[in-house]
């Protein structure tokens, strides 16, 4: 019981269903277009290949929680895992 | 030359008919030459919503199969005689009419009506395909939901798409308490996550349930706040300004008519 009026007293049920709608939608509207997420893939990659060498096979990105990452704000977020091979030579 | 507008959704249960019929009657009141075209095959209620059933002889699916005239096809109101019904038939499926049939339908209506409004079937397979191939511009009608508020956004993509420019939000069954207390989300919180302009806001009523009930849509009922807001969105589909309804005003109209009830009991 504590814990809900603790819960509620923190967050009304309005502003939850905003912050998840705009984390469903951001991931739904970026499905329907999948090409976007190739773009931004190959975009990734072109600018940190100015840096490091990258194991393009491994690499992961997808749209997410904040809140997966531990943050308590529940925005969307872009969550990259990208393996690194060694750095460029400079 | 008339303009084609599609009522849509994607979530059912959201209000589309109900809107589609308040909105041909509203235009229809205002002079307007009207046709309500209810693209619902296999589950058609404009006709029960509008108090038109028993008056059904043939359907959209006789007409674009050729089994019809046009004019046979096209149900007269019982208040307005400027507003027609093309219903919907009740034994086929959305397979029976094409997008092609709906345009051609469309451009015929659009020769000697001003308006002609079409109720779309909630999904957006074959029969929302079918309902927005003739259409100028879409109206969505939305509640504050998150599961019909994540389905306008879709059908807004899929709008936007098919390259219909003008597309307004009606948002429907609005509480004012709730979103006061901070329970249903806001207007804003809507318009910002749809990015499309608002065409109105209907307030949750239970004068809509009733008239219904009746077979006369609420537009016509002068002490109705949801009939007001059809009237204003009306207005609005004419070109005419008409300010956004308060939503105070909506609720304390609400606590007025709960303590007049009362006392009248």
């Amino acid at each position: 019981m504590d814990f809900f009026g603790l819960f509620d007293r923190k967050q009304k049920s309005g502003q939850i269903a905003k912050s998840r709608l705009q984390l469903v939608l951001f991931q739904d509207r970026m499905n329907t277009s999948p090409e976007m997420i190739e773009m931004l893939k190959s975009d990734i990659i072109k600018v940190l290949a100015n840096y490091v060498d990258i194991d393009e096979d491994g690499l992961d990105i997808k749209i997410g929680s904040q809140a997966d990452g531990g943050s308590n704000d529940a925005g969307p977020a872009l969550m990259a895992n990208i393996p690194i091979k060694g750095w460029k030579k400079r | 030359m008339g303009e084609v507008i599609v009522i849509t959704s994607g979530k059912g249960g959201v209000g589309k008919t109900t809107t589609s019929a308040n909105l041909g009657c509203g235009l229809a009141a205002a002079g307007k030459n009207v046709v309500l075209i209810d693209a619902d095959i296999g589950l058609r209620n404009l006709d029960v919503v509008m108090g038109l059933e028993n008056r059904i002889v043939y359907d959209l699916v006789d007409v674009v199969e050729g089994k019809c005239r046009l004019k046979q096809a096209l149900i007269k109101d019982k208040r307005y005689p400027n507003l027609y019904l093309l219903a919907a038939a009740q034994t086929k499926d959305k397979s029976a009419v094409s997008p092609e049939q709906m345009v051609k339908l469309c451009d015929t209506l659009r020769e000697e009506h001003d308006y002609i409004l079409i109720d779309c079937p909630a999904g957006i397979e074959q029969g929302f395909k079918n309902a927005i191939a003739g259409a100028d511009r879409a109206v969505v009608v939305a509640t504050p939901e998150v599961s019909s508020v994540r389905d306008a956004d879709r059908i807004v993509g899929l709008l936007e798409a098919a390259e219909i420019k003008n597309i307004r939000l009606i948002l429907n069954r609005l509480r004012p308490d709730m979103i006061k207390r901070g329970e249903m989300m806001t207007i804003d919180d809507v318009v910002d996550i749809l990015a499309i302009e608002v065409l109105g806001l209907v307030p949750d009523d239970e004068s809509v349930v009733m008239s219904t009930n009746r077979g006369e849509p609420a537009v016509a009922d002068e002490n109705s706040r949801a009939g007001q807001a059809f009237r204003n969105i009306t207005q609005r589909i004419m070109g005419h300004d008409v300010p956004i309804i308060d939503l105070d005003e909506v609720g304390g109209f609400r606590a007025w008519l709960k303590k007049t009830f009362r006392k009248g009991n």
